[in-house]
Formats: C-alpha cells, structure tokens, sequence
C-alpha cells in the first residue's frame, strides 16, 4: 500500500530528459506550472498537454507508471471537480432542489481537474527523470543569490537532501514496524475513525523513536567528518549547462510566451 | 502444528524496473516439534519466507500448509494464523511502544481478545520464560532497560501469544556475548519445555550447530541444502560456495586432522571438540 506513492521517486532509464541538468528540469517545470495557472482555455490545456505527454514519451517512462502517481489524488481531483460543476453561478443546465450544475461549472470544474492532473504529472516527471541528490544540488545552485539576502541556500539544500534520503527508509520502517505489530494481531484496516487512530500509536510511537535516533546518529556521524555548513565545500560532481539544456529552457521558453499570448489576445 | 511449503514463489515489485524474485519455487515440510535452523546469506529469502509462514506475505504463487490449513487461502482468518505462528523480527526491541513493560507484553493477548486475568497469567508466564523478573520489571518503562532487557521483553510479548510455532529471525543479532548465551538458551529451553515447532534465523553457525535439529539453508531464492547439522556442515565446499561457512571449530578439527590423521573432524561444537582433543591426549599418553 506505501509502495504506491510515486511522487517524489525516482525511476532510472536514462533517457534525454534523465540528462538535463537539474537546473534546466526545474525552471522549466516552474515555466510550465505557471503556464497551467496563466492560461485557463482549450488552445493553451492543448498545447500543455501536448508538451507534457511528449515529455513522458522522451523520459521513456511508462505510461502506467505516471497513471499510478495521480491515482492517490482521484479523491482530491473529484471533489475539486464537483465543488465547481455546482457552486459556479452561470446558465443552468440541470437542477434538483438547491443543487444546480451549471454550463459554466462544468467548463470551470472539467478545467480545475485537469490543471491538477497535469500538474501532479509535470511536478512527478521531475522527480522521476532526477535523482534527489542532484535535485537538491540545481536547488542549491538556484537558491545561490539569494544567499546575499539571507536565504540559507547550502543548509536548506542540506535538509532536503537529509528529508529525501530518509523517505524510504522510514518507508521500510514502517513497513516492519507494521508487519511486527501485526504478527502481534494489531489490526490497522478494521474499525472506525477513533479506534484506527488509537490502532496508529503501535506504529508511531516506535516510529518516532527510530526517526529520532537516526538523526541523532546522523548528526554524530556528520560531526565526526567535521561537517560545519556549506561555506568553502567544494563538490565532487560540478553542475553543468549544455547546448541541450539551453535549447530546452529556449523550447519552454517559448511555450511560455505562446500561453501568456493567448491569453493577452483572447 | 506442521508446517508444509508447496511451490512457493514470490516476487517483490512486480512488473516494475525494480521487479525482483524473493522466493523461486521453494518447497519445504517441517514436522511437529522440529527446531529448525534457517541459514542464507541477506537477502537469499529467509525473511521472505518467515513472513509467508504468519500471512505477512502472500505468495505470488504455490501454497503453505500449516497443520494441513492452507492458509494461502482468501477464506482463512489472519488471527487465527498469528494465533498459531509466533514471528519475532530481527531488532524486535524496536517495537516497543507501551509505558510499561506490562502493557508492552499485554499487546499481543489482548489483541487476541483474552480476559483480563488470563492476560495477567500470559505476561507472567511469558517473562517468567525469558528469564524477567515480574514484580520488578512490570511497571517499568521498557524504554529504560538495558539492550538484552528490551529485546528479552519483545520477544516476551510474542511468546505471551502461546503460538504453536515459533520464529526467531535473528535473535541475537547486535548482543553481548553474554545476553546472546542466555537467550540463545532460553530459546533451547522453550523448545524442550513447550514442544512447540521452532525455526530460528541465524548468521551464526556456532549458535545454529549448537541448537537446532535440523538446517535449511536458502540461497539465492531456493533451498540450497537441507538436512541435519552434522549433514549440512559436511558440505563444506558447497557452503563456502554461497558464501556461508562451517562453525570456526570446525575448521581448527580441519586443521588439526591435517597434522594427524587420526583425528576426526567430523565435529562442530566446540564441546564435542573438547571430548574428541581429550580421546586424543589419552591416546598418546597410552601410545
């Protein structure tokens, strides 16, 4: 059941788009996520569509794989979809009693729905075409000049590496603190909302003890190499721009401008 | 209770890049009051396969009997599973969650839906088993007692649930020598006192020698060799082949044969070495 988050991991094949410095993946994703906020019409969710599906064919990743990624989110998408096909005011299409779908509703909802759809699956390409590591270090290379104002680039970086690292090992924990206290007849499935909460502290109380005891270690370990912030480290692995990353933030770019100007003309 | 393993075969992730075949057609019958010694490199399946033998798992495909029960079935109830088989994960203190190490214990029969005094009977019996002092302990926060104290507690906790077979995976890993020594007995103890089925995991083979009746050893997904201590431990090139060895004795009995013939070194514990140096000393005083 926890292996099904797909967001956030990340999926090797090596592909054209696995190759693009992280930075180049991260401003364009940001360009097309604002892409998907500027331009609310048929043309612009055409052309984004488009875009995003020729990416996931380039990163060679399957199809399904994307799919499984939303699938935690068909909750969220259906509520969003219904709270707009009834609460946006406009010509009335079909009624009963106070609740009315309206054509507007049904353009607006079909719209928010799909902005969320292609939002997950830009935001998950991401993830899965780049490697946490390299993720933090185009954040920490863009993060760069803000450091003059105080944003503490290095050490954020850091934090996010710690957090991203850990995610699958506390997975794993989570998975055999469940199947221990399970073969001890826990149940986490049956009952209602009270008793599965009160079922959850088996579970997170040993959780909680070994998340604890893990940075503690951590931090020991990270001490004992004199480990001391980021001023005056040097990296093994230099971040570098190529003609490919150019050319693609040249592509968004223009994507981009496309959407601001069908916007400004329509 | 009997345990018997029919094809079993399991695969983690499938139909994803990270697909991977934990178990390839194992089959395996372990007999009523059999200690087994489960041996394998990380990752050749063992803890793939005790976690089958509880319902943990579900196979991909093949069947487990258990007590001719084929708890693969959709139709049979889980409780009724973890009732008879008692599984105790590697690290079990990292478990523990109560404020005491009364309730800790208590988890388990409670789960089971047992009466207050029955479960107060159960606690008791079960840290009397592993060697804890009741009055003192019970109140005591588990999280305040030495290494070999908690993990004596979680593995009171499983043992409070009666089961009819026990699996241990790794019971000793990460103690001193001396908390080792004694778990390791009250494990012995516990066989031979309640009869019941055990299946211990180990990477020691001085400890799994020393135990059990008979060994499993996995490799690679499948049982590689099967049969009694003494058998198993013949196979010596085989074993080193997996990359798992004979008892360290063992190899000085090597040694020693080397030197003179007349030695055996059909030997694995070190007591049997003890005996076996003895009959040769005398030997040579007679000589």
């Amino acid at each position: 059941m926890l292996k099904d988050i797909t967001i956030g991991q990340h999926y090797p094949t090596g592909s054209f788009l696995h190759k693009l410095d992280p930075r180049t993946k991260i401003l364009t994703t940001f360009a097309i996520i604002a892409a998907l906020f500027i331009g609310m019409n048929f043309l612009s969710y055409t052309i984004l569509g488009g875009f995003i599906f020729i990416c996931i064919y380039l990163s060679k990743i399957p199809m399904k794989f994307i799919i499984k990624g939303i699938k935690p989110l068909r909750i969220i998408i259906m509520i969003t979809f219904l709270i707009n096909i009834f609460m946006t005011p406009g010509n009335i299409i079909w009624g009963y009693g106070r609740l009315n779908i309206t054509r507007e509703g049904l353009y607006q909802g079909s719209f928010m729905a799909v902005r969320l759809i292609f939002l997950v699956m830009g935001t998950s390409l991401l993830t899965l075409t780049t490697t946490p590591i390299a993720l933090t270090d185009g954040i920490e290379r863009l993060l760069k000049p803000f450091k003059k104002i105080g944003v503490p680039a290095h050490e954020l970086a850091m934090m996010m590496t710690i957090a991203l690292r850990f995610i699958p090992t506390l997975l794993e924990e989570t998975d055999k603190i469940m199947k221990a206290q399970i073969a001890r007849g826990a149940d986490f499935e049956s009952g209602n909302i009270i008793n599965r909460a009160k079922g959850l502290v088996p579970l997170l109380v040993p959780l909680f003890i070994s998340a604890f005891r893990r940075a503690d270690e951590l931090a020991m370990a990270m001490e004992a190499r004199c480990y001391r912030g980021g001023d005056l480290r040097t990296r093994m692995k230099q971040l570098s721009m190529s003609s490919k990353d150019f050319v693609s933030i040249l592509i968004v770019g223009l994507l981009l401008a496309t959407i601001i100007s069908i916007r400004i003309m329509t | 209770m009997s345990i018997k393993i029919e094809n079993l075969t399991y695969i983690y992730n499938p139909k994803s890049p990270f697909e991977s075949k934990a178990l390839d057609h194992v089959s395996i019958e372990i007999k009523q009051g059999e200690f087994i010694g489960l041996i394998g490199h990380t990752g050749s399946g063992k803890s793939t396969l005790t976690q089958h033998l509880n319902g943990l798992l579900k196979p991909t495909s093949g069947k487990i009997y258990i007590n001719n029960l084929d708890i693969t079935d959709k139709n049979v109830k889980m409780p009724e599973i973890r009732k008879k088989v008692g599984l105790v994960f590697q690290y079990p203190e990292h478990q523990l969650f109560e404020e005491t190490v009364y309730k800790d214990i208590a988890f388990g029969p409670i789960n089971l839906g047992l009466s207050e005094s029955e479960v107060e009977n159960r606690v008791k019996e079960a840290m009397g088993l592993v060697k804890l002092p009741y009055e003192e302990l019970k109140d005591r926060s588990p999280f305040e007692l030495s290494g070999g104290q908690r993990r004596r507690v979680a593995i009171a906790g499983v043992l409070a649930m009666k089961p009819e077979v026990l699996i241990l995976d790794e019971p000793t890993a990460g103690l001193d020598p001396k908390s080792r020594d004694e778990i390791l007995q009250q494990i012995k103890h516990l066989h031979e006192q309640m009869g019941s089925t055990v299946i211990l995991v180990s990477h020691s083979m001085e400890d799994i020698a020393k135990l059990v009746g008979r060994i499993i050893v996995m490799h690679k997904g499948s049982v590689a060799i099967t049969g009694t201590a003494r058998e198993t431990f013949r196979q010596v090139e085989k074993l080193e082949s997996i990359g798992l060895g004979i008892p360290q004795i063992s190899y000085v009995m090597k040694k020693l044969k080397e030197i003179d013939p007349s030695f055996n070194d059909d030997i694995f514990t070190v007591e049997e070495a003890k005996d076996e140096i003895m009959k040769w000393i005398r030997r040579r005083k007679n000589a």
